[in-house]
């Protein structure tokens, strides 16, 4: 077993998995940008060494400079996290060179999934049914159209290299085909350097359903589940529960199955998930493999009560999986909100700034996996995910009033959050019902928002009353400050520039 | 103690004194029965004839926020005794003005010096917040007393940048 584990990442997956190696008795070691320096995992871990500046590149995209950390602190494994390095197989090639352990799949493997056409032209091999289209780039405007034909409208371009909607066009007829080929290249192109598109037939509104796979260095390898992921805000996932209210247990089968013969034939070892598109009449098609641990990774050990990080460590540490398929029970049901600094009023911009007030939610079901504090300025170089919330019941209906009594227990002051956006869904009938599907939040919200309370004006006003008789001199906002708008008053400088920010920010 | 509040744009008269360890409340002229407690800093629990509010503050550079459980006002609070409260638009050009910043970000460049006479909407200096640069103007004419910050140092909301005098 591992005696001392670096992790490659910042946030609430580096405290996961410093939180991990703790429980495993395991020294960890956690790495820091310049912004970074107060943050939660530096706190938590065992040694901490610092990168460099803030940006990426500079820091947490750094082979060199991570393999220099876990040099000096004499670490013996890596474990990447998700995003960052933890999909790149060169860094995992470096790792090898530097001879210390990765904590995840082998580099072929990463290699293979890591381009979407490679990939599909070996789950063609091992008779995976996935969405009808193109296997290899498409090398011309005419052969999209041939294709496409072929396949039938609507289609989608895709990019090879990545996701996340960027290098991704829907066309509906061949006329506008040449052009969004052209924009998906050149996206594609800035995006992940690589400008490689291929074709699928669109599925309309399918659920995004992936299943998680583990598999150690031995041969085993298990399903643990689905995920229901289809609730997207611009192809990012939002909300995500396991199971899916819309898989039975036969469906279930079937697709775990799947994607067990999609990690075999990828010689997959360590956690990964199989990415499935599913269609109204639960026909499922292979979309995509992620060789790494998953942002959403707490709703599958909830329902099958175990710790994937530890797992993943002990598979790294060559360890046979200690239980086979037939062992895994599905029980109960859970339901994570992703919660960002964003500005739900300003189109979900970040919002970075400092938390002057946190009340956090607990009790029975409520789990949260993040890397804020009261106190704590969230930086803005980097993804603003602040925490990840997860309500567990011993089925859905349980599971989301848990998570509505913790979201009406949680109050995060001094930034914006988009809590308002989950109140929304939890308390919407389509998503009670387990209507959902990839169109869902788009439709969801360009309904009416429902009409505000806010009868509790009188109780605002005495309220501020008693703070100020309570605390005399901190009754108004920062000292120095312009009294009552009503006055014929210019404006502070300040709020002049809030006002300008705030104009830019909605160019 | 008599307090103007606006709340959401509405204006209340509040009457509140605090003895014999009990409140007396008056709301524009009705008497509310209440008890209230600090929990800790900027959390108020607040009974009003059996109800249970937790009420959370939120203080920025240029305004505050009350949290009424989970609904969010705008609040502004007068003491219409204070000196404060009664200063005139003239009077208040004549004081130092403390410029602060709104919004977390960086100095990327400092216009002015210590001690430079500065006309009011004259660029004192240039923050960049999220890849968007503001001008920060002086409020009114006269001389740059302080000089807080440097170029390149990041700032947040609240935090002084400079005085004019």
């Amino acid at each position: 077993m591992f005696k001392k584990i670096l992790i490659a990442n910042r946030g609430e997956i580096a405290v996961r998995v410093i939180r991990a190696c703790r429980e495993l008795g395991i020294t960890s070691v956690a790495v820091f940008s310049d912004v970074d320096r107060t943050a939660l995992h530096v706190r938590k871990a065992d040694e901490a060494y610092h990168l460099g500046p803030a940006a990426a590149s500079e820091s947490y995209l750094n082979i060199g400079k991570i393999l220099h950390a876990a040099k000096q602190s004499r670490s013996d494994a890596i474990h990447p996290g998700y995003g960052f390095l933890s999909e790149n197989p060169q860094f995992a090639q470096a790792c090898a060179g530097a001879g210390v352990k990765f904590i995840g799949p082998t580099v072929a493997a990463m290699e293979m999934m890591g381009s979407k056409t490679r990939a599909r032209q070996h789950m063609d091999v091992a008779g995976v049914p996935f969405v009808p289209g193109t296997s290899k780039g498409l090398a011309s405007a005419k052969e999209a159209e041939q294709v496409a034909a072929k396949i039938g409208y609507p289609v989608m371009l895709k990019a090879a290299a990545g996701g996340g909607g960027k290098g991704m066009r829907l066309v509906n007829r061949s006329a506008e085909l040449k052009a969004a080929l052209e924009a998906a290249q050149s996206e594609a192109q800035r995006a992940f350097g690589d400008g490689e598109v291929y074709l699928e037939k669109a599925i309309i509104n399918p659920r995004h359903i992936e299943m998680q796979v583990l598999a150690d260095e031995h041969g085993n390898t298990v399903y643990l589940g689905e995920r229901e992921c289809s609730i997207q805000r611009r192809h990012q996932k939002v909300l995500e529960e396991a199971p899916s209210p819309f898989v039975d247990e036969d469906l279930r089968r079937r697709m775990g199955e799947v994607a067990v013969r999609v990690a075999k034939a990828a010689g997959y070892t360590n956690a990964g998930t199989v990415e499935f598109l599913v269609d109204r009449d639960k026909n499922f098609y292979f979309l995509e493999m992620n060789t790494r641990l998953q942002v959403e990774h707490p709703v599958t050990e909830l329902i099958t009560g175990l710790d994937l990080v530890h797992l993943q460590i002990h598979v790294a540490a060559g360890e046979k999986l200690p239980f086979a398929q037939q062992d895994i029970r599905i029980r109960g049901h859970a339901i994570e909100c992703r919660i960002y600094a964003e500005d739900p009023d300003n189109n979900y911009f970040p919002s970075p700034g400092k938390i002057t007030l946190l009340l956090a939610p607990s009790g029975p079901g409520i789990r949260r996996d993040g890397g804020m504090y009261e106190g704590w300025t969230v930086p803005m170089e980097y993804d603003p995910l602040l925490e990840k919330l997860i309500g567990y019941g011993t089925d859905r209906e349980q599971a989301i009033s848990r998570l509505v009594r913790a979201m009406n227990e949680y109050f995060l002051g001094g930034i914006k959050t988009n809590f308002s956006l989950f109140r929304r869904i939890l308390n919407d009938p389509d998503f009670r019902a387990g209507n959902v599907d990839t169109g869902y939040l788009d439709r969801l919200m360009q309904a009416a928002l429902p009409a505000a309370p806010g009868n509790d004006a009188g109780i605002a006003a005495i309220a501020a009353g008693i703070f100020a008789a309570l605390e005399p001199g901190t009754a108004t906002a920062a000292d120095g400050h312009a009294p009552p708008r009503n006055g014929a008053h210019p404006a502070p400088a300040a709020s002049g520039w809030k006002q300008t920010a705030r104009v830019e920010a909605l160019k | 103690m008599t307090y103007d509040v606006t709340i959401d744009g509405r204006n209340f008269r509040l009457e509140l004194d605090h003895a014999d360890a009990r409140w007396h409340c008056r709301l524009d002229g009705r008497e509310v029965h209440l008890d209230a407690v600090v929990a800790r800093r900027d959390v108020l629990s607040l009974l009003i004839e059996g109800k249970a509010y937790e009420i959370k503050r939120e203080r920025m550079a240029t305004d505050m926020h009350l949290w009424v459980g989970n609904a969010r006002y705008a609040a502004e609070l007068r003491d219409p005794r204070s000196l404060r409260g009664r200063k005139t638009a003239a009077e208040d050009e004549q004081g130092p003005r403390k410029i602060t910043a709104a919004m977390p970000g960086k100095v990327v460049r400092v216009l002015i010096r210590e001690q430079d006479e500065v006309e009011a909407g004259q660029g004192i200096l240039v923050v960049e917040a999220m890849k968007m640069q503001n001008e920060i103007k002086s409020p009114k004419k006269g001389i740059v007393q302080k000089l807080v910050v440097r170029e390149g140092d990041n700032v947040n909301p609240g935090d002084v940048l400079a005085v004019v005098q």
